[in-house]
């Protein structure tokens, strides 16, 4: 099939940016959306202009490092699926196809469509983890048996892939599903509870340093999580925060 | 470092949101019940509902809740103008193209917008209103037409301990009306009984004025409308922001957040509208 | 030099505890005097950098992603093994052992793989420690399943995300260490060289690949957890990003690069499905516990079914070839990998492959779905005649055992998993081989370490389905930080390494010359279109099956093809910039030199053992044919300016506690 695509050109960061127009014909719907962007990269590349600058690595969904909003979604219009995961069968032979980087305060363009996340990684310096040492020296796996409802819930918490779509989709850019599944991991736990209090107000605090915005519920975030992590995690940490700011 | 995480972090501010905004429901509960003796019709009608304005401006544990009221009503606003200022300025590039209806509905997203057009609407409300209740120096008084027997018709007003005046003896000087609602004895100038405020009169009077009535109708009715979507949003929203969240009775809240953004601003809209419409 | 292992003496299972006890260490006050560099931040380069951060020594933690915690470990996903006999079965460290020497083809180091053993419980305990969410039964304990070429069920996990949460695990305590000053974080930094002074290594230069600038950083050790080399073949499980530049350049200033032809091929990915295909996606060996593999019985049906005519569902029992279950029934669809691979490729060129291409058997749950679903239908006390009943409540037994597998299945393919059963092909998965270690994971440049993927220790000639985890997590927890103790004890006195020293001046010259070629290049081709090439030569002869006809010309094509990189390549944009062109470029010129040393030491290995199969070395019945008596070695390379000079030390396995024998699955 064919395209058109208009996707977001910005040389740096300090560049202005702007939506610069392309043709790509030949789409195989079997490809994926970034085996496309190979395509047309390939092709800029032979005609002597600059490929377009994306952010990719597994390609199989895990790691969380693609990202792109597609024709006004996080991921592009598929559900549950990273960028990587969305493949061309999704899309019509003469679609245009909008293809701009994640946007938020926090997450500065480096260029084109690449951002910087590293505030997610500062946030969980903050905070997300347990305070044990990895001397090995610990108590046998299976000396506290945990609730297998509770471990599937942190589970399900702790598969969030920190790719930032909760962000991007978010219209006050919050952080808040992101924070809350690392919170609510950890709190789901007897290991994660000892440090519950200072956790949850530290990694909060540093979110808010960052620049992201608050939540207003508007469950976008939970919609565009290719990993499906449930609002009932922001519910969890802002009982996890009243709870702690209280103390 | 947990007290001023109370006061200052995003998420202290949505607890405030949302501690207002559930206080606000059950004010629009209060006010509503209240309103809702405005369908019955007839000088009966009309005392219990100026009773009922009587003792909901002079106890002093309603006073306490209504100052609670206007404290949630400007904190809720004034904390929603910070939110969203800081919202906006998370993002201060935004999209080419934003498909927002995908994942949200339209509610959530202008919540901003219908609560500044609830607040307007607020002030609007009170200038028609709460503001004559408080401070319109020739408010009218409650009366009732009484046949004495005699055949002929006679008006007197009724007075908060339950006995009549008559309303000749404003009228002739014997009494003169201070304060507002207050009759005095003109010559002794000792205050002899108190009228009821005729909200009644003046609500019935506003909605069925010859120029003005059925635009105000109208624009009361639309502006419950926005109190709906602001509600359909806001009543669930407000348990998720305090976390009152539980997987089991999560469906529960949800329903009754959205009956209770339909039923409330429907009946409350309904008032007007029978007021012009059918009174 | 001579190979020195430096394996301790004693009984195998006393080996480690007393070599803990008997070197340097160093003391608390002076470990904050002294840096290290780690290279890679997946469960190895993690797992190190927290550890070693926590134990007092300066880390600076280097990742050419954008965060430590997307590094490739990220995305296994069936398991890690464990020696706990949670289940009762008879499992002990010994077995572990066994099983991992024995599936490795009697090619591993004894001393590290008891080590590894030893060791492996503990990574459970600390995990769980620091809240990884693994699996649990209903009585809170942990649970396990099974994997490949084992005969217990050792292998824990968390859905099929282990790797994941493992690696989100070795993140958190990196984290820990980051919000403390004790690691510095480098993301988007990608070492280019090692820099070593008086022979020892005590640095690196990194390009910022944001800016384009290179950077001197200096340490008192370097460690190398770069992963593995997968994608010299282009096509593989491995991310896009995965290189073998950090490795190569580090064998390149003289660490020995061991066994490159060791390399697994994966028996359950999801088939090619074009020339655009980017990266082949790894369906978990897991799903073999409760998938059958098969092959249509007749070639005829083969053919039906590749041209659209035949469903496979149509396909009565007894016209199904389940070859796995014919040729081992002891093992049946658990045969380790390298068999599974083998066996694949077999049916597949006689023609029985079942989709377009020809290359795809079938990974079938039919047969789990009504056995679960009936056990379901028993528990429930309901009707296990009712075949819609039997089959939903097996489908939720299946979809919560692999759902998230059988959801990625459906979206690159297009195609109900649990209505029609799955397609899977062999893909290069793992490499074996990588730099030499020895017993304290030091390479054979003093101070440069080499753990996880990146060293070749512990795998042999194939490795097990879930020890990857295991090994990346042992190496980096529990052996690194003590070993490169013992080496560290002696630099307390050095001080701050100077980053002007001539050495760094030197090698930062070098690379920046490099990349200045690559972009003044101006050639005719993508860096990708050589790297495809290079990816086919190395799948077609250098694959799953090779011969001394093939590997001659393999190594022959690849010497051509990596002259005809450095004259037609064409690198846009400048050198100082974000340029992901430049990177792949860099990368690609090092995958050229080491897939020809990879042809050239699958060629000198006259045997066929794991994941190596010559042609020309098998049973009459197809299986792999060692030849302990002459390749009872590690081959370890010496770089001499070519691949094609590089020079040849052996390392002799002893193997003391095992016997050697043919390994058999059947």
């Amino acid at each position: 099939m064919n395209l058109k695509l208009k996707i977001w050109r910005q040389k740096d960061a300090r560049d202005q940016g702007r939506m610069v127009d392309y043709n790509i014909s030949d789409v195989s719907p079997d490809m994926s959306f970034l085996e496309m962007l190979d395509v047309l990269n390939e092709d800029l590349n032979n005609k002597g202009e600059d490929p377009v600058a994306f952010d990719h690595d597994c390609r199989e969904g895990i790691c969380g490092m693609c990202s792109l909003y597609i024709n006004g979604e996080a991921h592009g219009p598929d559900r549950g699926v990273t960028t990587c995961q969305l493949h061309m069968r999704k899309f019509k032979d003469g679609d245009t196809i909008y293809i701009e980087p994640f946007r938020a305060k926090a997450f500065p363009v480096i260029k084109d469509l690449v951002v910087d996340r590293t505030s997610f990684d500062r946030i969980q310096q903050a905070g997300g983890f347990i305070s044990v040492n990895t001397s090995g020296n610990t108590q046998d796996a299976n000396a506290i048996p945990i609730k297998k409802h509770n471990a599937d819930l942190s589970f399900d918490a702790a598969t969030c892939i920190g790719c930032g779509a909760c962000v991007a989709s978010c219209k006050n850019a919050s952080a808040m599903l992101f924070v809350s599944a690392k919170v609510s991991q950890f709190a789901l736990l007897p290991q994660g509870r000892v440090e519950a209090t200072e956790r949850v107000l530290n990694m909060v605090k540093k979110m808010d340093e960052e620049g992201f915005g608050a939540c207003t519920n508007t469950g976008a975030c939970e919609v565009e999580c290719p990993k499906g992590i449930s609002l009932e995690n922001i519910a969890r940490m802002n009982r996890e925060y009243l709870v702690a700011s209280m103390k | 470092m947990a007290k001023s995480a109370l006061l200052k972090s995003s998420l202290a501010k949505k607890y405030w949101m949302a501690l207002t905004g559930l206080f606000l429901c059950l004010f629009l509960v209060g006010h509503l019940l209240g309103n809702l003796q405005l369908l019955a019709s007839g000088d009966e009608a009309a005392l219990h509902f100026n009773e009922y304005a009587f003792f909901m401006t002079t106890n002093p544990g309603v006073k306490i809740l209504s100052y609670v009221t206007y404290f949630s009503i400007l904190f809720h606003a004034i904390d929603g103008i910070v939110l969203t200022i800081q919202n906006r300025k998370a993002r201060p590039k935004g999209y080419v193209k934003n498909n927002a209806a995908a994942n949200t509905i339209w509610a959530s997203r202008n919540m901003a917008v219908l609560g500044t057009l609830i607040l307007v609407f607020i002030v609007t409300h009170m200038v028609n209103f709460w503001s004559r209740m408080h401070f319109d120096e020739n408010i009218p008084l409650q009366t009732v037409s009484i046949d004495a027997g005699d055949g002929i018709q006679q008006e007197f007003y009724i007075t908060t301990d339950g006995s009549y005046v008559p309303k000749k003896q404003v009228e002739d000087g014997t009494l003169e009306i201070r304060n507002r609602t207050d009759f005095y004895d003109a010559r002794a100038g000792v205050k002899y009984k108190e009228g009821y405020k005729d909200l009644y009169k003046i609500t019935v009077d506003f909605f069925k004025n010859p120029d003005y009535g059925l635009i105000a109708t109208i624009l009361y009715a639309l502006a419950m409308l926005v109190l709906a979507f602001h509600l359909y949003h806001g009543f669930g929203s407000a348990f998720q922001s305090m976390g009152l969240n539980n997987p089991s009775y999560n469906g529960l809240i949800k329903n009754f957040g959205k009956a209770f953004a339909i039923v409330v601003p429907l009946m409350f809209a309904l008032i007007p509208l029978y007021i012009h419409f059918i009174l | 030099m001579a190979l020195d292992s430096k394996i301790p003496n004693g009984p195998i299972s006393e080996k480690w505890t007393n070599h803990k006890n008997h070197i340097n260490l160093v003391n608390p006050a002076n470990k904050r005097n002294i840096d290290v560099i780690v290279v890679g931040t997946g469960l190895a380069g993690g797992s190190a950098a927290a550890t070693l951060a926590e134990l007092g020594y300066n880390v600076k933690a280097f990742c050419f992603q954008d965060s430590p915690r997307r590094a490739h470990s990220i995305a296994a996903q069936g398991g890690i093994n464990a020696a706990k006999n949670y289940q009762g079965d008879g499992d002990s460290d010994y077995r572990l052992f066994y099983d991992t020497v024995k599936g490795g083809d009697y090619r591993a180091r004894e001393a590290n793989v008891y080590r590894l053993a030893e060791l492996s419980a503990n990574i459970i305990d600390q995990c769980v420690a620091q809240g990884v969410p693994l699996a649990r039964e209903y009585g809170g304990l942990l649970d396990n399943r099974s994997f490949g070429g084992v005969l217990v069920s050792r292998t824990f996990y968390a859905k099929g995300q282990t790797g994941q949460q493992l690696l989100l695990g070795a993140y958190s305590a990196m984290n820990r260490q980051i919000g403390r000053g004790k690691i510095k974080m480098y993301n988007r930094h990608e070492m280019l060289d090692l820099v070593k002074v008086d022979g020892k290594a005590r640095g690196i230069i990194a390009r910022n690949l944001i800016t384009g600038e290179l950077e001197r950083h200096s340490a008192h050790a370097v460690v190398i957890a770069s992963g593995g080399y997968g994608n010299v073949f282009f096509l593989s499980t491995n991310a896009m990003g995965s290189n073998a530049t950090a490795a190569w350049k580090v064998h390149k200033k003289g660490a020995y690069f061991a066994n490159p032809c060791y390399t697994q091929i994966h028996p359950t990915c999801i088939p090619v499905s074009g020339d655009h295909q980017s990266k082949l996606t790894l369906m978990s060996e897991s799903l073999r516990n409760d998938g059958r593999i098969w092959v249509p019985k007749k070639i005829e049906d083969a053919q039906a079914i590749r041209e659209g005519r035949l469903k496979p569902t149509q396909l009565a029992e007894e016209d199904r070839d389940y070859y796995l279950e014919r040729r081992y029934p002891s093992f049946g669809n658990l045969v380790p990998r390298d068999v599974a691979s083998r066996a694949a490729k077999e049916r597949c060129d006689a023609g029985y492959g079942v989709n377009k291409t020809g290359e795809a058997v079938y990974l079938d749950f039919a047969s789990a779905i009504n056995r679960y679903g009936k056990e379901q239908a028993r528990i429930k006390g309901l009707d296990d005649n009712d075949a819609a009943l039997v089959k939903k409540l097996g489908t939720e037994v299946i979809e919560n055992k692999y759902g998230n597998l059988f959801q990625m299945y459906e979206k690159i393919v297009d195609e109900n998993p649990y209505e029609t059963p799955m397609m899977i092909y062999p893909a290069v998965h793992y490499t074996m081989g990588g730099i030499w270690v020895d017993y304290n994971l030091m390479t054979t440049v003093e101070g440069c370490y080499a753990i996880g993927e990146a060293n070749f220790s512990d795998h042999g000639a194939n490795r097990l389905g879930a020890s990857a985890l295991m090994q990346g997590l042992a190496d980096g927890y529990f052996v690194l930080p003590y070993t490169i103790g013992d080496y560290l004890a002696k630099d307390i006195r050095t001080g701050e390494i100077s980053t002007d020293l001539p050495e760094f001046a030197e090698a930062e010259k070098n690379i920046r010359e490099q990349l200045e070629r690559l972009i003044n290049n101006n050639g005719k081709h993508s860096v990708d279109h050589f790297h495809k090439k290079l990816g086919k030569i190395m799948w077609n002869k250098v694959g799953m099956a090779r011969n001394t006809q093939g590997l001659t010309e393999a190594i022959q094509e690849i010497a051509a093809l990596r002259e005809e990189f450095y004259r037609d390549v064409k690198v846009p944009g400048k050198m100082d910039e974000f340029n992901q062109e430049l990177e792949k470029a860099m990368r690609v010129a090092d995958f050229l030199e080491l897939g020809e040393l990879f042809a050239k030491d699958a060629l000198h290995r006259n045997e066929s053992c794991g994941g190596h199969f010559r042609e020309e070395y098998q049973t009459e019945e197809g299986e792999a044919q060692r030849d302990d008596e002459n390749f009872a070695y590690v081959a370890a390379w010496e770089y001499k300016g070519k691949p094609s000079d590089a020079v040849l030390h052996k390392e002799d396995l002893v193997f003391e506690n095992i016997k050697l024998v043919q390994r058999s699955y059947k």
